[in-house]
């Protein structure tokens, strides 16, 4: 019985669905990618503002859903990456293609020390350390004056027109490059996840002291997860303000815009799922174009929203998807083949 | 002269930043609970005090006798109806719900009472001063320095000599043996936000009155009774006071070298003290 | 296995105190107790024994209400209680002494005795007498109450229960992690609590010291009930085929 049960069991991540949903996801990155052939100017930026909120939404979910990090301060980051983008163009002259991935290397750089210093808070004082590392960046950058001070500044016409030739070719690069990005934030995540380090994550996630006697260095992995949220976070919010073509303090580090409905819209598609955040996006921009006309009512309506799932179903909608049909478009979870045979 | 009495005047805003700390040092106490409205709670409490001297016509401070009491029992059904349900090895959901929390209670305020600053008007009160050697000190704040340190001493004490701290104590120790003792959790957690709330309702008022407020302002209050909790040591009360003094005349002294320094200041000596001594000035001995 | 008839609430005589009836009790998927039955009458004391994992511990948490079960499977004095709070079923009378201790840290001496009053229920038991009966906590009443030795911290711990006045005690491995000497004072302070009519389970590793101090043994096993009879009584050779399933 034993020696049979060996041969017959098998164990896979891959199941037929996920093959199918990957397919499908390829075929729906190609539509997207060839839509500034397709799609109207309004269309086009819609898109773009999606997929830059698409990857913060991955990011931080990593953060928070899977390194148990909670931040409430990555506006932090989303204001340094534009920030550093706009300095370099302006004052240094870098080209903006090459501004983009310098600005998140930046941001990555800057992480390093501010994890240092601010993980020396425990769990939900933690959260609070990032948002008042987040303040410290607003406040530093409302005294540079070379960038406009408290009123912030715009992209220069040639720094833009540097960037391709006529208004369709810019808005399409601008809208690739938020395609490139949200296609490598959540390949990146999935990947991490997949690997030996994002398996000791999750492990230190479902059980810190047991991963510890495992001898998984807790700190370390966390660190490194920090660090590299912060870069990519950064490089979001260089393309965020490429896109907007102004840079204010205010606005670069707005708690509202890139915190609070970046948590709404983790915690209503799912937190600690790598489908979560993606679902969670379509559903956020989808009542965010029916019902935006509503004011504060909408963001009360948000709130309400993401504390009944918070409350009723932690897994969010991906969570009551999956429970429903054990469907994984990601898949991470093994599964053990055979036992029904 | 000049510097001391910046100093001075600093201490006294200290006062007040310790009444933003007291409720979220003691709900963390009792409850290991971070509440991210807090500081949304603060700036409700003074709309709250606002809409009381405007249509009973009474003073702020007479306000207080409405919306202390209106405060605590909001906290109480807070903490029963939502948060408790929140509550567990998990840190995520409360977090998360009164982050959540913490935006509606600013839409509600922006939509109740617009985007436009207010203030509480105390009359003479906002204007009156006290010549101390050579000095002269605003009424005022000295009123809500002495107000901070009677609210600590009352809190320290309700704690250690009372009936109620025990429970908090020994719900804060075990919560499952402090249930075999016939105390229910649900309840007692639903006290100590109720308490945490009248502080915040003290806090609220004695900001509207020395400060203007808007819907946006609670982000800010919270930081500063965090940072002043954090520079205290946790756990320790009176640290907590020390520890909103070192901001408060951290941020004095700051904006007297450059106005925008004001709170940069404040945050850098958080972190420099983060950097030193991470769990605080005066941490609990335990 | 089982050579008892199996009880059921119809033959409950006028005394019961508690009547557990087919308890099943589970954490997440595993079962700890598989149809578990025991009664305690008003003024007995009644030992539980077993090795561990047997359910012991189960069992107290079931009727202290640590754990919550089926309202129908606990039954104190005629009403069923298997579904309450634990702060519910201390109100009614029922207070434990849990494994391990447990005292409030941050609480002193005395006050870890005055919480076990604070529901203040009437009957024999006052901070004065609990000093006549353990002097030494009388002296040291203002120090922490982990600062005790594990003795002292023990003799809290049951002072602590005793203050809520309770009608039925229960004791889950008091002698747990204590000097001999230390558990011969302590069993000789019971007869002393339980002296007034107050009923008593014991849970207890060491079945000489159980059978010495109860009129009735339960024995568990593997979550169900292997042997029950009257402590005086049963033989030896019954109780390890019972403790340990040989």
């Amino acid at each position: 019985m034993e020696t049979k049960m060996t041969k017959s069991l098998s164990v896979a991540r891959a199941t037929r669905m996920s093959g199918i949903a990957m397919g499908l996801l390829a075929v729906i990155v190609i539509v997207m990618a060839l839509a500034p052939y397709w799609a109207g100017r309004a269309e086009l930026r819609l898109f773009g503002e999606i997929f830059l909120y698409m990857a913060l939404a991955s990011l931080w979910n990593l953060l928070a859903g899977y390194a148990g990090l909670v931040s409430v301060g990555q506006q932090a980051y989303v204001g340094f990456g534009g920030y550093m983008f706009f300095a370099l163009a302006i004052l240094w002259g870098v080209h903006p293609l090459a501004a983009i991935p310098l600005a998140g290397l930046l941001g990555a750089l800057i992480a390093a020390p501010v994890a240092v210093l601010i993980f020396r808070l425990r769990g939900a004082y933690f959260a609070i350390g990032t948002w008042v590392m987040a303040e410290v960046f607003r406040l530093s950058f409302a005294q540079f004056s070379a960038l406009g001070g408290g009123s912030g500044t715009s992209l220069p016409v040639d720094i833009v027109k540097s960037l391709a030739d006529g208004r369709a070719a810019r808005e399409a690069a601008a809208y690739w490059l938020a395609l490139g990005v949200v296609v490598a934030v959540v390949g990146l995540v999935y990947a991490y996840l997949r690997s030996s380090r994002g398996v000791a994550l999750t492990a230190i996630r479902d059980n810190e002291l047991a991963a510890k006697s495992l001898g998984i260095d807790i700190w370390r992995a966390k660190f490194t997860v920090y660090v590299v949220t912060g870069g990519l976070t950064a490089l979001v919010g260089a393309l965020i303000f490429l896109q907007k073509l102004r840079i204010s303090p205010d606005a670069a580090f707005s708690v509202n815009d890139w915190t609070a409905f970046v948590i709404f819209i983790v915690v209503i598609g799912g937190i600690g799922t790598l489908e979560g955040p993606i679902l969670g996006t379509l559903v956020y921009f989808a009542l965010r174009e029916t019902l935006a006309d509503l004011g504060s009512a909408y963001l009360i309506a948000l709130g309400v929203l993401a504390i009944l799932i918070m409350l009723k179903a932690p897994k969010g909608l991906w969570g009551l998807v999956r429970a429903r049909s054990g469907a994984e478009l990601f898949p991470l979870s093994r599964r053990v083949r055979g036992l029904d045979d | 002269m000049d510097w001391i009495n910046t100093t001075l005047q600093g201490t006294l805003l200290g006062g007040l930043y310790a009444l933003f700390a007291a409720g979220l040092s003691l709900i963390f106490g009792v409850m290991r609970l971070v509440n991210i409205a807090h500081g949304d709670l603060i700036v409700l409490a003074a709309y709250l005090a606002l809409t009381t001297t405007v249509m009973l016509g009474a003073s702020p401070v007479m306000a207080l006798l409405i919306v202390v009491p209106l405060m605590a029992g909001l906290g109480y059904l807070l903490q029963r109806l939502v948060l408790n349900r929140t509550m567990g090895e998990d840190i995520l959901p409360p977090l998360l719900v009164t982050f959540g929390l913490s935006v509606i209670l600013q839409n509600l305020l922006l939509t109740g009472y617009s985007a436009d600053p207010q203030k509480l008007q105390a009359g003479a009160l906002e204007t009156a001063s006290l010549p101390v050697g050579g000095l002269s000190v605003g009424v005022l704040p000295l009123i809500v320095f002495v107000v901070a340190v009677l609210t600590i001493a009352a809190l320290q004490w309700m704690f250690y000599r009372t009936a109620l701290g025990r429970a908090f104590r020994a719900t804060s120790d075990r919560q499952d043996i402090a249930q075999l003792m016939g105390l229910h959790r649900a309840h007692i957690f639903g006290l100590a936000m109720a308490l945490s709330l009248a502080v915040t309702a003290l806090a609220g008022v004695f900001l509207g009155i020395r400060t203007s407020f808007d819907p946006a302002a609670g982000g800010a209050r919270l930081i500063f009774g965090f940072e002043a909790v954090i520079i205290g040591g946790l756990g320790n009360l009176w640290g907590t006071l020390a520890g909103g003094v070192i901001l408060g005349v951290a941020q004095t002294l700051g904006a007297k070298i450059n106005p925008g320094f004001q709170v940069l200041a404040g945050h850098i000596v958080f972190l420099v003290i983060l950097a030193v001594r991470p769990r605080g000035l005066f941490p609990r001995m335990d | 296995m089982r050579d008892f008839p199996l009880k059921t609430g119809s033959n409950a005589g006028q005394n019961t105190l508690l009547d557990i009836r087919n308890l099943d009790a589970h954490y997440g998927d595993f079962q700890a107790l598989y149809g578990l039955s025991l009664r305690v009458q008003a003024g007995e004391v009644v030992s539980v024994i077993g090795a561990n994992g047997a359910g012991k511990t189960t069992l107290m948490r079931s009727v202290s209400g640590l754990m919550r079960n089926q309202a129908e499977q606990v039954v104190w004095k005629g009403r069923e209680i298997g579904a309450l709070r634990a702060d519910q079923i201390a109100a009614l009378g029922i207070a434990l002494v849990p494994e391990g201790r447990l005292l409030f840290a941050s609480l002193s001496v005395e006050e870890n005795l005055i919480i076990g009053g604070q529901m203040k229920r009437k009957g024999p038991w006052t901070l004065q007498r609990l000093y006549r009966l353990f002097p030494i906590l009388q002296e040291r009443r203002n120090v922490p109450a982990t600062a005790l030795s594990g003795g002292q911290q023990q003799m809290v711990a049951i002072g602590r229960a005793l203050m809520s006045n309770p009608e039925l005690l229960l004791m889950d491995e008091i002698s747990l992690g204590l000097a001999p000497v230390i558990i011969k004072s302590i069993y000789e302070a019971l007869p002393s609590i339980t002296g007034e009519g107050l009923a008593a389970v014991i849970v207890e590793q060491d079945i000489a010291k159980a059978l010495a101090v109860s009129s009735r043994v339960y024995c568990l096993q593997e979550g169900r009930v292997s042997l029950e009879g009257a402590s005086s009584e049963v033989p030896r050779d019954a109780i390890s085929r019972a403790y340990f399933g040989v």
